[in-house]
């Protein structure tokens, strides 16, 4: 469908995707029930105008792909068109450097992260911060690329390996290696306050925690103290639904990354709670505002 | 019922289903997509993970 070419019949919120995957038709679904009109737009065939803004209130945007959802809710932002994600949550949530930053801004406690923008800089920020050491690229999500490495040769290798990979992976973001329990917990907030989280399990024989790898959830009381780091770091990103990931290292806590376009079925399924109907019940809140 | 480009087998499409829905065929396991045409269900194989695929 090309926005703006056929105006007719189309909801004025519409929920844009790459691929229909369990969050999607959930959502779908719960508008449905919730009486919210929603319109489903494919990425692959939408075409946005800067001359002819498409007849839109706002938009949900779902995408798989971090760089098309991105650019989306740029140009729908800049048409005075409101997204969740916003662009300003996607940019900064979406890149690990700027949500650190945005992190430490704001006061939230956040691995000790070090930057380097060679491989010999690189080899001496991981000596300094002491192996092992994380690497992860700044852009990238599911646990990709992310190497531990746990002594100066295979940095070596790593980064080199690094330096003929398109520039984004070489900004070497690295992380303190952080001695935790075999998870991480997952808070997804919307409308800046907690609603569900659950506990993500490392799979067998691997140390990353990330559901999509085949790790095991289970539901997470939510403590004042939980609920207090993930307010905050929603806040950092102006986040209105995002997925916050924090590690328990030696009874503190502490926010290693948000998701501005969080999966939810292991949420949905280890906490029982409806995690779509809240999302529309907060977008229904926010078009009647 | 659509076809399953890889195997062939008969591929079972919910009453609900949405354009760029990802079912799985029971035969060969195959993930597929779904594309309306002619107002009509055909389903091509997913798209492979990409590089910025995630959350």
């Amino acid at each position: 469908m090309k926005i703006g070419a056929s105006k007719q019949n189309l909801s004025r919120f519409a929920l844009i995707y790459d691929q229909i995957r369990f969050e999607e038709k959930a959502l779908i679904r719960a508008a449905e029930e919730l009486g919210l009109s929603i319109n489903p737009l494919s990425s692959k065939t939408l075409v946005l105008r800067s001359d002819s803004p498409p007849e839109l209130d706002f938009a949900l945007i779902r995408c798989i792909s971090y760089f098309r959802g991105l650019h989306i809710a740029s140009i729908l932002n800049g048409l005075n068109i409101s997204t969740i994600s916003s662009f300003f949550t996607l940019n900064i949530a979406g890149n690990k450097l700027f949500a650190t930053s945005a992190l430490l801004k704001h006061g939230v406690k956040t691995p000790k992260t070090y930057i380097a923008f060679t491989p010999k800089s690189a080899g001496e920020a991981a000596e300094s911060l002491g192996y092992p050491v994380v690497l992860k690229p700044v852009v990238g999500s599911w646990g990709r690329l992310i190497a531990l490495i746990r002594d100066s040769d295979t940095a070596d290798a790593i980064f080199e390996d690094r330096s003929y990979m398109y520039p984004l992976y070489q900004i070497y973001y690295l992380q303190e290696f952080v001695e935790k329990p075999s998870r991480d917990i997952r808070c997804i907030m919307i409308g800046g306050e907690p609603v569900a989280a659950i506990y993500r399990y490392s799979p067998p024989g691997d140390w990353k925690t990330n559901v999509a790898i085949g790790g095991r959830a289970e539901p997470c009381e939510i403590n004042d103290e939980l609920a207090e780091i993930s307010i905050k770091a929603s806040e950092a990103v102006k986040g209105e639904f995002v997925g916050v990931d924090i590690m328990e290292a030696e009874g503190r806590y502490l926010v290693h990354e948000i998701n501005p376009t969080p999966e939810f079925k292991a949420t949905m399924s280890a906490t029982g709670k409806n995690i779509a109907a809240e999302v529309i019940k907060y977008i229904k809140r926010k078009l009647r505002r | 019922m659509p076809s399953c480009p890889v195997c062939g087998a008969e591929v079972e499409v919910p009453i609900d289903v949405v354009e760029g829905e990802i079912l799985v065929c029971e035969e060969c396991g195959a993930e597929l997509e779904v594309i309306f045409e002619d107002e009509s269900v055909v389903l091509a194989v997913a798209e492979l993970k990409g590089e910025d695929w995630g959350e």
